[in-house]
């Protein structure tokens, strides 16, 4: 062999990447010593999972909460400006622009005599929608067959005390009703009698004067819902029901800020259980760290095969941990909400990176620290 | 002897056991704040659903039908009974007197304005705004302030012993007035102390202090309605059980939980000729929405508990590892297992014990800081939190410690001392 070729290997050699050696000690580092590896790649794991189902569960709180809220009924009320009636078509405006998310419930209202001369209002609305909408409501049974009415519990002592048909009139016109079941509110309800918007129709001839809608979006698509309705229906108000709004508004931000400080803390928790363990580990491999700077390796390459190791746990650890994760958010959301979580695949990015960078910060920190001591004192045990 | 190995290894290896104790008080502290948070956020939450308003309204006993149109009363004002002023502050007397966030007095009377053209009956809606009521030796503020958060004023809020009005947005505008201007009301001229927005049927009517609409009406001490505000427990089976049917201690649970029934039920009773109920749009919701949020917390703190226990133990158990020689030599000087085991059982007793006293102050600390920004007032800290606070620091660093004293036990001194280790 001329010196010329063998300068030549030698020049080579250090020009290429130890690439198989290199992934080779990587490789034999997890296998050997399995228990240690797998101790760490467990708590990276953990680590990973806990702060994927916090933040699935943090992003998706607010969708859940929502759909509770709207058990609060409606959140935009659509009414007649002074003793109009809505136009025929204001519904079908009203649904087109709902585009499906929501509900929207027409009621219209007449002041109607009993046959004793009392004054009572009556609502004819669709029952079917009002069941839905207003969750709340406490009905013995709901009306199905026509001329059949909901009594709210006060005017029913005054209108039908033993449960008996009664009779109504509106402007001359009377409607022989049967009161199938009674309706508790406690609130203004209680104090009407609720029938099909067809019997209404029929008897009074009055249209509804009044929408109520329950929309399921943010505060920011219910202000933008009454924008595009008051544009669409000129001859109605269109107002959002505040008390609701605010309300919902107020627990929400709240929930959402302690969760996001449980999440803070649960993560912050996580990751110190990963560099605890993943310095002990690299410590735990002083000896790996001697042999090979006293084989002549320089600090870069050692520093880098930790480096790389240690990103090559975070990033399998963050992946599995992941999977497990969204797991988790997917099972408290089936416990506490009746249903799943989604999992949000834009949360995997900020969980990778992560890990990388807390994997990376507790094997550069422990080398950082061994740099100064000669190779000789670690292999001889001290 | 047993001592004094305990001590020097405290005093020798300042680094490593403060390493441990670090990881042990982070542990302690945040499974502390996060109980306490858990705990107390069924209580924070339920006092902001309050902002949704009144969950209970009395009316008289003796009442006619409502003739109420989307919030427009539509009855003449003589007609029907009324409950007295007088006996409002008796509800301050009431068992549960201290769940009673607030309440406020309706009283809704017709006027017509003189000096305008505009013909039209207006409803003028006397109520409290805070008013300063006392009962016994309790002295409080009550009135919509409280009991109706969503309403806004633009100008002040009159006091509720003055004969200042506020006006509703719309029928300001109608009307063109402003904050400080005049208004004759029923030919007595009136103060707008400000414009009032609520988007509901108030911002049609004026509203004043309860007095005044007395005074119009002429009946002192008539109230049509109250609206309550209360702190209310979530209905379950036994809460919608008819109090006429229980008998003896089951009447006594049922009357000493904050139901929203059995409140209504005591409000009936406090105030005479009355008839409580609960407004079943709020008081039904409030439950499953405190129910999931409560229910969330408890989930996310069981996995803050899990998640601090591991970091314990995996602090416990490198810590331990790292001692394997010295356990070499213990064992090559005559040391059996147990006696080996008992020292670092002590040691991480001792490691828990510290480490759950700091980490539980805190954790505290943490708690309150979190209840103070998030919900503006004090996270209430059960001191029976401390004891099992401490009992699992002690139960997680013993679990976290148990499988690496094991295998340090198990190591052959021999590779030990020869620093194979």
């Amino acid at each position: 062999m001329s010196p010329q070729r063998n300068s030549d290997l030698v020049s080579r050699r250090a020009a290429k990447p130890h690439t198989s050696m290199f992934l080779r000690m990587l490789m034999r580092a997890a296998v050997l010593r399995r228990g240690r590896a797998a101790s760490a790649l467990l708590a990276m794991v953990v680590a990973a999972a806990v702060a994927t189902a916090m933040l699935n569960l943090y992003v998706d709180v607010q969708a859940k909460l929502r759909k509770e809220f709207r058990n609060y009924g409606a959140n935009i009320v659509v009414v007649a400006k002074d003793g109009q009636v809505l136009p025929a078509e204001a519904l079908d405006k009203v649904e087109s622009a709902l585009a499906g998310h929501g509900l929207a419930v027409p009621f219209a209202y007449v002041v109607a005599r009993t046959s004793d001369g009392q004054s009572v209002v009556v609502s004819g609305t669709d029952l079917d929608r009002v069941r839905k909408l207003d969750s709340w409501w406490s009905v013995t049974a709901w009306p199905n067959a026509p001329k059949d009415a909901l009594v709210g519990t006060r005017a029913a002592e005054v209108v039908s005390p033993q449960g008996k048909p009664f009779d109504l009139s509106f402007q001359e016109r009377t409607i022989h009703l049967t009161p199938v079941g009674t309706l508790r509110t406690g609130a203004a309800e209680d104090s009407r009698i609720y029938l099909s918007l067809q019997d209404f129709e029929n008897w009074t001839g009055v249209q509804p004067s009044m929408i109520e809608i329950a929309s399921s979006g943010s505060s920011e698509e219910v202000s933008a819902l009454v924008q595009k309705l008051s544009q669409a229906l000129p001859a109605a108000e269109v107002r959002p029901i505040r008390q609701i709004m605010e309300g919902e508004a107020r627990v929400l931000g709240k929930t959402r800020a302690t969760l996001a400080a449980a999440a803070v803390l649960i993560i912050a928790t996580a990751a110190l259980c990963v560099l605890s363990t993943l310095i002990g580990w690299v410590f735990d491999r002083r000896r790996d760290f001697a042999i090979m700077k006293a084989l002549g390796a320089s600090e870069g390459l050692i520093g880098g095969f930790f480096a790389a190791e240690a990103a090559a746990l975070g990033a399998v650890g963050a992946i599995i941990g992941f999977g497990i994760g969204v797991g988790v958010a997917a099972w408290i959301g089936r416990v506490n909400f009746h249903a799943p979580v989604v999992p949000r695949f834009n949360v995997l990015p900020v969980v990778l990176v992560g890990s990388v960078a807390v994997a990376l910060i507790s094997a550069v920190l422990p080398i950082f620290l061994l740099r100064r001591v000669q190779p000789a004192m670690i292999l001889r045990g001290e | 002897m047993f001592g004094r190995l305990v001590y020097e290894s405290f005093r020798r290896q300042k680094r490593r056991k403060l390493l441990a104790g670090v990881a042990i008080t982070l542990g302690v502290g945040v499974a502390t704040a996060m109980i306490a948070v858990a705990t107390d956020i069924g209580d924070k939450i339920s006092r902001e659903l309050r902002s949704y308003g009144a969950n209970l309204i009395v009316t008289p006993q003796e009442d006619t039908l409502d003739v109420q149109i989307s919030g427009v009363d539509l009855k003449p004002p003589s007609d029907g009974a009324y409950l007295n002023e007088a006996d409002l502050p008796k509800i301050k007397g009431m068992f549960w007197r201290n769940n009673i966030v607030g309440f406020a007095p309706m009283l809704p009377v017709s006027v017509r304005l003189s000096g305008s053209d505009d013909a039209t009956n207006l409803t003028l809606l006397g109520t409290y705004f805070s008013k300063r009521l006392t009962f016994g030796k309790q002295d409080f503020a009550t009135g919509v302030r409280i009991t109706h958060p969503w309403w806004k004023v633009q100008g002040t809020w009159p006091d509720d012993n003055s004969s200042d009005v506020l006006l509703g947005e719309k029928l300001a505008a109608r009307l063109g007035r402003k904050a400080g201007d005049e208004i004759e009301i029923a030919s007595q001229a009136h103060r707008v102390a400000g414009i009032l927005s609520t988007g509901g049927a108030e911002d049609n009517q004026i509203v004043a202090p309860l007095a005044l609409a007395q005074q119009i009406l002429g009946k002192p001490g008539a109230v049509r309605r109250l609206y309550v505000s209360a702190l209310t427990k979530p209905e379950d089976a036994f809460a919608r059980r008819d109090p006429q049917s229980l008998r003896g201690a089951e009447y006594d649970r049922w009357y000493c939980s904050p139901y929203a029934a059995s409140i209504a039920f005591q409000l009936q009773e406090a105030i005479p000729h009355s008839h409580a109920e609960q407004i079943r749009q709020i008081a039904q919701n409030e439950g499953t929405v405190l129910s999931r949020i409560k229910g969330l917390m408890l989930l996310v703190t069981l996995a803050a508990l899990f998640a601090s226990a591991l970091a314990v133990s995996a602090a416990m158990a490198t810590a331990i590892f790292e001692r394997r020689s010295e356990v070499g030599l213990m064992k090559a000087l005559g040391a059996g297992s147990v006696s080996v085991a008992a020292l670092f059982f002590a040691e991480a007793l001792l490691l828990a014990l510290i480490g759950g006293v700091v980490g539980f102050a805190g954790g505290a600390l943490l708690a309150r800081q979190i209840g103070r920004s998030i919900f503006d007032s004090q996270i209430t800290i059960e001191p029976v939190l401390f004891p099992v606070i401490l009992a699992i620091a002690v139960i997680v660093t013993f679990a976290g410690s148990a499988m690496a004293i094991r295998r340090a036990v198990k190591f052959d001194p021999v590779y030990a001392l020869r620093g194979e280790a």
